[in-house]
């Protein structure tokens, strides 16, 4: 506990599958800001054998949609002056746009800057399938 | 129904089966017709060649007095400027009273009707959607068969990447068809999301699957051949071996229904043996004719006039 209270104020997201830390790093683009971030990877934990977890410090305007497309383990904790007001479990979105890309090289999207897909979420064992509003076409979710 | 016609299923059976008996009131009785779009421009926006398709549409509204403006590929056009879609349709819209579009990515007539206040019409978006293909397939149906239901269907030839075929498949299926029997090479099988799809949603419907179609000829009502494009091949050898057994030839049709009627959404190359052009059975040459009149049924729908005109 003394590791997810250590900020002030920012966003401390725990129960990081280990593993992933480094993907939730990349795919909310904190290399970019100028935010202090912590990464521990590889915590004893409870309920996971080992997790991760990534701390913001200050302000940060965090899309759980994201998350939800990479650990559905993760709880996002909200910190303000040294207490965790507000504690948000994430789950798999039923839709998203921005965050992907239509797979499909053939689909408008690509080459079109109006063309702003929503995708739609079909299948969700095992890997996320997400269906684009244009061309109809699956797109799988995968990380690196 | 949706004020735009993108894919198949913005139609209901309901508005369906009224195209087809508009696109047979036009034939019978086309003078009625012919001065509907007086006055009215469509603009036939080819983003990529087909001239089939464009002169079909053309064809179209001059029979139903209307006038056309447009482009028949994209190279003069402003898209080559790098122009979005967006802009274009926003324009156009001041110039043309409906816009018929054919566009090589998938999902660009989608976009396109998000920026427009006429109707928009698909005429093909890549290997898509093309709805006005199946209306086409449809009225000829209707027109040789009668009804739209309880035929035995075979489908033949390239049934993986014919998406005129999926749609055709699917639409038939909302019309109570009575058996599609699949005739394909291994390489070119109907995809499995299609006869799931099938199985769930019309389990009444039964699916066979043959490698001749000399083996199922007999108990066929409607004959759909599709083109086999040689570059689906990975060798010529393969190539040259298949489409020869699924050459549609004098001597199978032998063996066909006396009322059987034989479909080929054209071009073919060496699916159909010219020798048997003349067979009677043989609609394929006028299913391109009633894509027409299935068109100027469309537009009059979409254009609210003549049998669509509200009073
Ligand atoms: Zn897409």
């Amino acid at each position: 506990m003394r590791l997810v209270n250590s900020i002030e104020n920012g966003i401390v997201i725990d129960h990081i599958t280990a593993g992933k830390g480094m993907i939730v790093f990349n795919e909310l683009k904190l290399k970019d800001v100028c935010n202090t971030i912590v990464l521990l990877m590889g915590i004893p934990s409870k309920h996971l054998n080992k997790k991760d977890i990534l701390k913001i410090e200050g302000d940060f305007k965090l899309d759980p949609k994201v998350l939800g497309l990479i650990d559905t383990n993760i709880i996002v904790n909200y910190i303000e002056d040294n207490k965790v007001i507000k504690k948000e479990h994430v789950s798999v979105p039923d839709k998203v746009s921005d965050i992907i890309k239509c797979d499909n090289p053939r689909c408008i999207s690509h080459t079109d800057d109006y063309a702003k897909p929503i995708f739609t979420l079909m299948k969700q064992n095992g890997e996320l399938e997400y269906q684009c509003s244009y061309c109809e076409e699956i797109t799988k979710i995968k990380f690196k | 129904m949706s004020k735009h016609l993108i894919e198949p299923n913005d139609l209901s059976n309901e508005e369906i089966l009224k195209l087809i008996e508009v696109g047979k009131e036009i034939q019978v009785n086309p003078k009625k017709y012919n001065q509907l779009c007086s006055g009215k421009i469509l603009a036939s926006l080819f983003f990529e060649p087909s001239t089939r398709t464009k002169f079909s549409f053309d064809a179209a509204m001059i029979r139903l007095g209307g006038h056309i403006i447009g482009f028949a590929d994209a190279n003069t056009s402003s898209a080559k400027k790098g122009e979005s879609l967006a802009d274009t349709i926003r324009v156009m819209n001041f110039y043309s009273d409906i816009i018929v579009m054919r566009h090589p990515k998938e999902g660009a007539p989608k976009l396109a009707s998000e920026y427009s206040n006429v109707p928009i019409i698909n005429a093909g978006d890549g290997g898509h959607n093309h709805p006005t293909q199946t209306l086409t397939d449809l009225l000829t149906i209707s027109k040789y068969k009668k009804t739209l239901e309880n035929h035995t269907i075979a489908l033949v030839g390239d049934l993986k990447y014919g998406r005129t075929v999926h749609s055709l498949i699917k639409t038939l299926a909302k019309f109570n068809s009575k058996k599609f029997i699949l005739v394909s090479p291994d390489e070119l099988k109907l995809p499995s999301f299609i006869i799931d799809y099938l199985k769930v949603n019309y389990p009444e419907i039964e699916i066979a699957e043959a490698r001749y179609l000399e083996d199922v000829i007999e108990e066929v009502d409607i004959i759909y051949m599709t083109r086999i494009q040689k570059e689906r091949f990975f060798n010529e050898g393969d190539y040259i071996k298949l489409k020869n057994s699924f050459l549609l030839n004098k001597e199978k049709m032998k063996k066909a229904k006396k009322d059987a009627i034989v479909m080929h959404p054209l071009p073919r190359v060496n699916e159909i043996s010219y020798e048997i052009d003349d067979d009677p059975r043989c609609v394929y040459f006028d299913q391109s004719n009633q894509g027409v009149f299935i068109r100027m049924a469309l537009i009059t729908k979409m254009l609210e006039v003549g049998d669509y005109a509200s009073c």
